[in-house]
């Protein structure tokens, strides 16, 4: 395996065709407190997203999935975070957008479904109320029409009685629902791109392939483009064509989604992809977890992150970062950042 | 705003069959009611606080004897007739019947009360939801006011202002309002900065909601539980300001408005012959400001976070 050393990364998910719909470009977010080193939360991500296409994002808490999504809709807090690089939506760039223009383009261009379904919908207000609120802001809809569009909408993400159900209060609504919910709001508007970070984390198992089914049926069917943030590879194999694997704040690998799972080649992937338990492994095989907490990384600078964690490390893991490059022979669509990295018969 | 929403969704929820209750058990202001019902201390409280506003309201109805009117012909110096089947708490230096004296200060009691809570806790609502949500430069101005009020112990600062604007029943109220003003702005400022790192409002924020409308429509509302709770708190602080002011003979110049306070300062120089006209005033302020206390404690666990299940 040779490399030439300081290669530029190659940026994934591009060349599907069309002019991307979302393209981030060396993006970094760094949160710097008084008193603490600054943390580099995303360190130079870049990614394509083509219009209608379906990717997925998946790593470990803390590996900078989520603030990538924040810091590209400006959601993050302005004191003690720096940004840098370019998220380009359409050709406009996010990151110099006025605040009132993003606004504009929240919820109307690009929506967000959160993690938490308990907590991100309004406890005092009905959710007929939060979700007109959205159809006033965006398609100037009131009264009548409004309440009647928020019922159309409650009905199509499987929400039956529609019509009593607008007068509910959050707390009246199951999980499921309160996430049903959250998903029409933020596809109130027909958006172009449905950011849903960590959409089914927090349901039970049956639940949250419910809402992935509605996902499936509401957006990737309607050529929404979706970025679906999640830890869960198994989510990821159902909906994605293509995903990017994290790994303390970089991208580590990135393929189209059968090569990922046929031929994953980071060892971090082939490490996710061990600890999962599966229904075809004979009892008792145990789990293979990756050795070590996120916290034991080397930064990006000094070499490979995963490299104290990681099974496969050699002596050039350390002191030159790996510049993330299709391997030779495989895929010009399939990139990885390593140096060392997993064989085809590996799995 | 919140609260009657909070009791609607109560009913709602109450007269739809949906579910089963612990789906609907996450309602905050539902929650703190169903454990309101069952904690006696509460209810104590509760009772308290009813009997001290219904003897308020209709004390013409209740009170024996109009407290003004003075009897001088039953009162001999230093010999005051005693708790007697006419006068069932006896009769005060002047003559007058005790009983509708006291009957008729739950009146003075709730007026100051009321009203100096009402006008403090406003104002106070109103500079903490600015500081709030403006943030910046906004909020450490209204802070640093604030700060300069709150370090100023708050019965120095109401003698203080009661002096300065004379005696009446006005500058009590006034005084009481302005000591009010910054516990609430502090309180409403402090609670709006922990609803605004709140889910719901990243949430409204991802969906392109304004600014202004996040504030206004998702953050106060879900800021007042504290706010409510002080409420109820701070009128037992009230009416002892007001009793106190009273004491100090800072309340109202007529001498023949029953207020409780001015009550326990004329039995000053009779403690040694006529000590149960000391205890009838002093009892029904413990008894109101116990009432609102115990409520106003109640309602804060009921409230807390931290206790829910």
């Amino acid at each position: 395996m040779t490399r030439v050393q300081e290669q530029v990364d190659a940026i994934p998910g591009r060349g599907q065709g069309a002019a991307p719909l979302l393209e981030v470009r060396d993006l970094r977010v760094t949160f710097k407190s008084r008193g603490r080193r600054p943390v580099k939360a995303v360190d130079g991500v870049s990614l394509d997203v083509a219009p209608g296409a379906t990717v997925g994002i998946v790593g470990e808490s803390g590996s900078g999935k989520s603030v990538t999504s924040l810091a590209a809709l400006g959601l993050l807090g302005k004191r003690g975070v720096e940004i840098s690089g370019s998220v380009k939506f359409d050709g406009d760039d996010l990151l110099n957008m006025p605040e009132d223009e993003l606004r504009a383009v929240r919820g109307k261009e690009i929506a967000m479904v959160f993690q938490d379904p308990m907590s991100s919908l309004n406890p005092v207000l009905t959710i007929g109320r939060q979700i007109t609120e959205i159809l006033e802001r965006h398609r100037g809809l009131k009264g009548q029409d409004a309440r009647d569009q928020a019922a159309e909408l409650l009905l199509s993400v499987g929400i039956g009685d529609a019509v009593r159900r607008l007068k509910s209060f959050p707390h009246q609504l199951s999980g499921g629902m309160r996430q049903r919910v959250m998903i029409a709001m933020a596809l109130a508007c027909q958006p172009r791109l449905l950011i849903a970070d960590e959409p089914t984390t927090a349901l039970d198992v049956t639940i949250s392939a419910q809402i992935l089914e509605l996902l499936r049926s509401l957006v990737v069917d309607s050529q929404t483009a979706l970025v679906l943030i999640t830890h869960d590879l198994g989510v990821v194999a159902g909906l994605c064509d293509q995903v990017h694997v994290m790994y303390s704040g970089r991208i580590v690998e990135s393929a189209p989604r059968r090569a990922l799972f046929a031929n994953p080649q980071h060892p971090y992937t082939t490490g996710l992809l061990a600890s999962v338990p599966r229904l075809d492994q004979p009892r008792g095989v145990p789990l293979l977890p990756i050795p070590g907490s996120p916290s034991d990384t080397l930064p990006w600078v000094d070499g490979c992150a995963f490299a104290p964690r990681c099974t496969r490390r050699v002596p050039e893991s350390v002191g030159c970062p790996p510049a993330l490059l299709p391997l030779e022979g495989s895929e010009p669509s399939h990139l990885v950042r390593c140096v060392n990295p997993v064989p085809e018969d590996h799995t | 705003m919140s609260l009657s929403q909070g009791v609607e969704a109560v009913e709602s929820a109450d007269s739809s069959a949906a579910g089963p209750p612990e789906e609907a058990a996450g309602g905050l202001w539902r929650d703190a009611f169903r454990r309101l019902r069952h904690n006696p201390t509460a209810i104590l409280g509760a009772a308290l606080v009813t009997i001290f506003v219904l003897v308020a309201i209709f004390a013409p109805l209740l009170a024996p004897y109009d407290p003004k009117v003075a009897d001088l012909s039953q009162i001999r110096p230093g010999d005051f007739p005693g708790p007697s089947r006419e006068h069932l708490l006896g009769l005060d230096s002047q003559g007058r019947d005790e009983l509708s004296r006291i009957i008729y200060g739950a009146r003075y009691s709730l007026l100051i009360g009321v009203v100096s809570l009402a006008v403090g806790a406003t104002l106070g609502v109103i500079l903490g939801l600015i500081a709030g949500a403006f943030g910046g430069w906004v909020d450490s101005l209204v802070m640093r006011l604030v700060d300069i009020m709150l370090s100023i112990p708050g019965l120095l600062l109401a003698i203080g202002i009661a002096a300065l604007l004379g005696r009446s029943l006005k500058s009590v109220m006034i005084a009481i309002a302005v000591v009010n003003v910054p516990v609430f702005a502090r309180l409403l400022r402090g609670s709006m900065l922990a609803q605004r790192r709140s889910d719901y409002a990243l949430a409204a924020r991802s969906l392109g909601v304004t600014r202004s409308r996040i504030v206004l429509q998702h953050v106060f509302p879900n800021s007042l539980g504290p706010v409510i709770v002080q409420a109820t708190l701070a009128l037992a602080t009230a009416i002892i300001d007001a009793a106190g002011l009273a004491f100090l003979g800072l309340g109202s110049p007529d001498p023949s408005i029953p207020e409780w306070g001015r009550m326990l300062a004329e039995t000053n120089s009779l403690l040694a012959t006529e000590p149960l006209l000391a205890l009838w005033p002093g009892l029904a302020i413990v008894l109101s400001v116990l009432g609102f206390y115990l409520l106003g404690e109640a309602l804060r666990e009921a409230l807390d976070p931290k206790l829910r299940r």
